[in-house]
C-alpha cells in the first residue's frame, strides 16, 4: 500500500495518473489506427486469396490473383511507371533546395515571393492536374505554341504513350518542389551562422561553401524531403485520374491506380485482384519504409 | 320531415365515404426512391414526376435521395445490399446482370406479363429480360446516330449517305475541303464502343455482335477482322481529328461545333450540348448510320434507363403501384419531352415530342431497325470485357498495327472473364 507523506493513502488512480495520461491522450489515436490502418492492411492480404465482386460469395482461391498478376501486362506497365515515378520524382529535392537557397535572403518583398512559390503546394492535385491538362492540350493548348514559336513540332503529351508519365511527374513536381523548397528553408533557418563565419575565413564560397557547410547542415530536411517525395511518388493517383484516367489505352496507370480501377471502379469489382495489387505496393513501400525507420534508429542512436 | 332530412343526410354521408374511398384510394406507409439523375434538367423532371405521384396519393410518405450519377454507379453495390430504397434507377441488359444474378433485383415480370403495360413496353422488354424473367421496367431511351452540320454538308455539295460507299465519299471531300469527318473524344473509351457497335453491327449483323459481346465468338476471327479493316479504312484516311485520346466526349464538340468537323456519331443527348453552343436545327440535322454489308438487316444502339425494385426493399406494393405509375403512357410523354428528358418514351401510348431529333429517332428506331435493338457495347458485354476492349479500340485507333497484339490481348481476357 502506498501513503502520501503525511501517511494518508492515495487511490490508484492518483498514483499512476503520470503514467496513464499520455495512454488515455493516446487511446482514441491508436485505436482509430488500429482499426482503420493496420487491421485493414490484414485485411486486404486475406482478401487477395480470394475472388470476390463486392456482392455474392468470396470464392477462396488461394495464390490464384497472384498468379494472374504475373502474366498481365498492365501490371508490368504500372510497376514500370512507379519506378519512372521514384527516380524522376526525387528531382523535386534538388529543385526545392536550389529555390529554397535563392528565396533565403533578405530583400524587400521577399515573403510574397515565397508564398507564391509555395502556392502549387496548398492548391488542390485536382485543379493542378486540370491546370497542367490545358497546358498540354494538343489543340488550344500553350505548351505547342511555345514548342511552335521556337520552331519544334506539336506533341501531344498525355496522348502520347512515350511521354504521358513524364507529362503527369512533371504535373506532379510543381506542388511537390514546393513542398520540399519549405522543407528547406526552414531548414536554412537552423544552419549555423559561426560555422559559415568559419568556412568564409578559411576562404570557401560559392559551390564549396555549399556543398561542405551548408548541405551537411540540411541533412535532417533532406531526410524528411526524400521521405515525403518517396512515398508521395509511390501514392500518385490524384494526377493520374485527373490528366488521363489511366490512359491512353493503360499506359499512364501506376499500382495505386491500377488497384482502383480493377476493384472500385465503374468497370471493375474484382477485390481480391485489387487486394493483391495492394499488397504487392504495400511491400514495395515497406522496403522504403523498414530503410527509413533503421536510418532514423541508426541516427538516434549516434547521438 | 326532419328524420327524413336525416337519412338523407346519412346517405349522402355513406355515399360520400364510398366513393371517396373508392376515389381517394391513395397509397399508404413509406415510399423510399433513390435516383441517379443528378444533372440539373434531368432531376427537375424527375422530381416534378415524384410530387405528381406524391399529389395522387397524399396519405404516402415518399422520400427521395438524388445521388451524382458516377458516384451512384459504386454506391448502388452499398446500398442494394444494406438500406436498400424501395425504388432504384439503373441501366438495361448486362449492366443490371451482377445485380440479378447477386439475387439484389426484385423479379417484376408480373408487371410484365399478360398486362396492358407488358404490350406497351414490348419494344424493351428483351433489354429488361434475364432468364426469362423481367428484373425492372424502362423508364426512358434514346437513339444513336450521326449528328452532321448539314450545312458544312449544302456548302460541299454533299447528301446524307445511305451505303458504305457513299460514306467513305462524303468524307473524302470533307477531307480534301481541309476538315474532319468525325469528332470523337476517346478519353473514356466508351466512346471508341459506339463506333465498334455501329461497324460491327453494320458488317456482321446484329446476332453475331451480341455473340460476340457474349463471349460465343472470338476477337481473332476473321469477321471481327473485317469490321476493324472498315474501321481502318477511315483512320487511314484521316476522318478523325487528331488526338481524340485526350479528349472526353464534351471536350470534343467544339471541332463539330467551329467546322473543324463535320459528324460526330452519338447519342441523342448531344444535341442539347450543340444546341447550346449555338448551332441552330437548320445547322445540325441527323442521319442512320449507313448499310455496310448490303442485306443484313439494320441494328441500332439505343441505351435504356430503367427503374428497379431492390429484393431488400420494404414498401414492394408501392414500388409497384410507382413503376406502374412511370411507364403510364402520360408520364412517359411529358417525361421525355424536349423541355425534360428530352428522349424517347417507352410506352407504345406516348406521343414523342415535336422535336426535329427526337422524331427522327423515333422514326428510325420503329421503322428502320428491324435488326435489333443494342443497348451499348458497354452495357451489353460483361463490366470487365467492356473495359478490356474499349481501351483496345482506343489503343487502335491511335496505333492501327497493333491489332495483331490487340485482338490476341481480348481473346486472353475473354477466357478468364467469360470462363464461368
Amino acid at each position: 500500500m502506498a501513503y502520501t507523506t503525511d501517511g494518508h493513502q492515495t487511490s490508484w488512480w492518483h498514483r499512476n495518473q503520470q503514467q496513464l495520461t499520455p495512454w488515455l491522450f493516446l487511446a482514441p489515436g491508436i485505436l482509430f489506427f488500429l482499426f482503420y490502418v493496420i487491421f485493414p492492411i490484414f485485411q486486404s492480404f486475406n482478401l487477395s486469396l480470394y475472388e470476390w465482386d463486392g456482392l455474392g460469395e468470396a470464392e477462396f482461391v488461394g495464390l490464384y490473383n497472384y498468379e494472374e498478376l504475373y502474366w498481365d501486362d498492365a501490371f508490368y506497365t504500372s510497376l514500370k511507371n512507379n519506378v519512372i515515378w521514384l527516380v524522376l520524382y526525387l528531382a523535386a529535392i534538388p529543385a526545392g533546395l536550389f529555390i529554397a537557397l535563392f528565396l533565403n535572403q533578405t530583400v524587400t518583398g521577399i515573403r510574397l515571393y515565397k508564398s507564391l512559390f509555395f502556392f502549387p503546394f496548398v492548391i488542390s492535385q485536382v485543379v493542378v492536374g486540370l491546370v497542367f491538362t490545358w497546358f498540354y492540350d494538343p489543340t488550344f493548348g500553350i505548351l505547342n505554341v511555345l514548342l511552335g514559336s521556337v520552331g519544334l513540332p506539336p506533341v501531344n503529351v498525355l496522348g502520347d504513350e512515350n511521354w504521358v508519365t513524364i507529362g503527369i511527374i512533371v504535373a506532379g513536381l510543381w506542388p511537390q518542389t514546393a513542398y520540399c523548397m519549405i522543407l528547406y528553408l526552414t531548414g536554412l533557418n537552423a544552419v549555423d551562422p559561426e560555422q559559415i563565419e568559419a568556412g568564409r575565413l578559411d576562404g570557401a564560397k560559392g559551390w564549396r561553401m555549399l556543398w561542405y557547410i551548408i548541405i551537411p547542415q540540411l541533412r535532417p530536411a533532406t531526410f524528411i524531403a526524400f521521405v515525403v517525395t518517396i512515398i508521395g511518388a509511390l501514392r500518385s493517383f490524384d494526377l493520374i485520374s485527373i490528366m488521363t484516367n489511366g490512359g491512353p489505352f493503360g499506359a499512364s496507370r501506376v499500382l495505386s491506380f491500377y488497384m482502383f480501377e480493377v476493384a472500385l471502379s465503374e468497370y471493375g469489382f474484382r477485390m481480391g485482384y485489387g487486394a493483391a495489387i495492394a499488397v504487392v505496393l504495400f511491400l514495395i513501400m515497406l522496403m522504403f519504409i523498414a530503410y527509413f525507420l533503421w536510418s532514423m534508429y541508426k541516427e538516434e542512436k549516434a547521438r | 320531415m326532419r328524420s327524413m332530412l336525416k337519412t338523407s343526410a346519412a346517405a349522402l354521408a355513406f355515399f360520400a365515404t364510398a366513393t371517396g374511398g373508392a376515389f381517394a384510394d391513395g397509397l399508404t406507409g413509406d415510399l423510399k426512391i433513390f435516383l441517379d439523375t443528378s444533372n440539373p434538367a434531368p432531376r427537375a423532371t424527375m422530381e416534378k414526376m415524384i410530387a405528381d405521384f406524391q399529389a395522387e396519393n397524399p396519405d404516402l410518405n415518399i422520400e427521395t435521395t438524388v445521388i451524382d450519377r458516377e458516384a451512384y454507379k459504386t454506391q448502388i453495390r452499398n446500398f442494394l445490399t444494406a438500406n436498400a430504397p424501395d425504388v432504384a434507377t439503373w441501366y438495361a441488359a448486362n449492366r443490371m446482370r451482377p445485380y440479378v444474378e447477386a439475387g439484389l433485383f426484385e423479379d417484376v415480370s408480373d408487371l410484365w406479363d399478360g398486362t396492358e403495360i407488358g404490350e406497351n413496353l414490348a419494344s424493351t422488354k428483351g433489354a429488361l429480360t434475364i432468364d426469362g424473367k423481367q428484373w425492372g421496367v424502362p423508364y426512358t431511351y434514346y437513339q444513336w446516330g450521326v449528328y452532321y452540320r448539314k450545312d458544312i454538308f449544302d456548302e460541299l455539295g454533299l447528301s446524307e449517305p445511305t451505303t458504305w460507299e457513299e460514306e467513305k465519299a462524303n468524307c473524302q471531300k470533307i477531307i480534301d475541303a481541309g476538315k474532319k469527318c468525325y469528332t470523337i473524344g476517346t478519353k473514356f473509351l466508351w466512346t471508341a464502343g459506339g463506333w465498334f457497335d455501329y461497324l460491327n453491327m453494320r458488317t456482321n449483323g446484329f446476332d453475331f455482335h451480341m455473340d460476340l459481346l457474349q463471349g460465343k465468338e472470338k476477337w481473332d476471327s476473321e469477321k471481327v477482322r473485317a469490321t476493324f479493316a472498315n474501321w481502318r479504312e477511315l483512320i487511314d484516311m484521316g476522318a478523325f481529328i487528331d488526338n481524340h485520346q485526350t479528349y472526353s466526349w464534351q471536350e470534343a464538340l467544339p471541332f463539330i461545333v467551329k467546322g473543324d468537323a463535320a459528324a460526330y456519331l452519338m447519342g441523342n443527348f448531344a444535341v442539347a450540348p450543340l444546341r447550346d453552343a449555338g448551332l441552330t436545327d437548320d445547322q445540325l440535322d441527323f442521319y442512320q448510320f449507313v448499310e455496310i454489308t448490303p442485306g443484313i438487316e439494320m441494328a441500332e444502339d439505343a441505351p435504356t434507363d430503367t427503374f428497379h425494385i431492390p429484393a431488400n426493399a420494404q414498401n414492394k406494393d408501392n414500388a409497384r403501384e410507382f413503376l406502374k405509375y412511370v411507364v403510364s403512357p402520360d408520364v412517359q410523354t411529358w417525361i421525355n419531352d424536349g423541355k425534360n428528358l428530352g428522349q424517347l418514351p417507352v410506352n407504345a401510348k406516348s406521343s414523342v415530342d415535336q422535336d426535329k431529333f427526337l422524331e427522327q429517332g423515333f422514326e428510325m428506331l420503329s421503322t428502320n431497325s428491324p435488326g435489333g435493338v443494342a443497348q451499348f457495347f458497354d452495357r451489353d458485354a460483361p463490366a470487365e470485357m467492356a473495359k478490356v476492349a474499349m481501351e483496345g479500340m482506343q489503343e487502335f485507333m491511335v496505333k492501327p498495327d497493333n491489332l495483331d497484339k490487340i485482338l490476341a490481348r481480348l481473346d486472353r481476357s475473354a477466357k478468364r472473364i467469360y470462363k464461368d
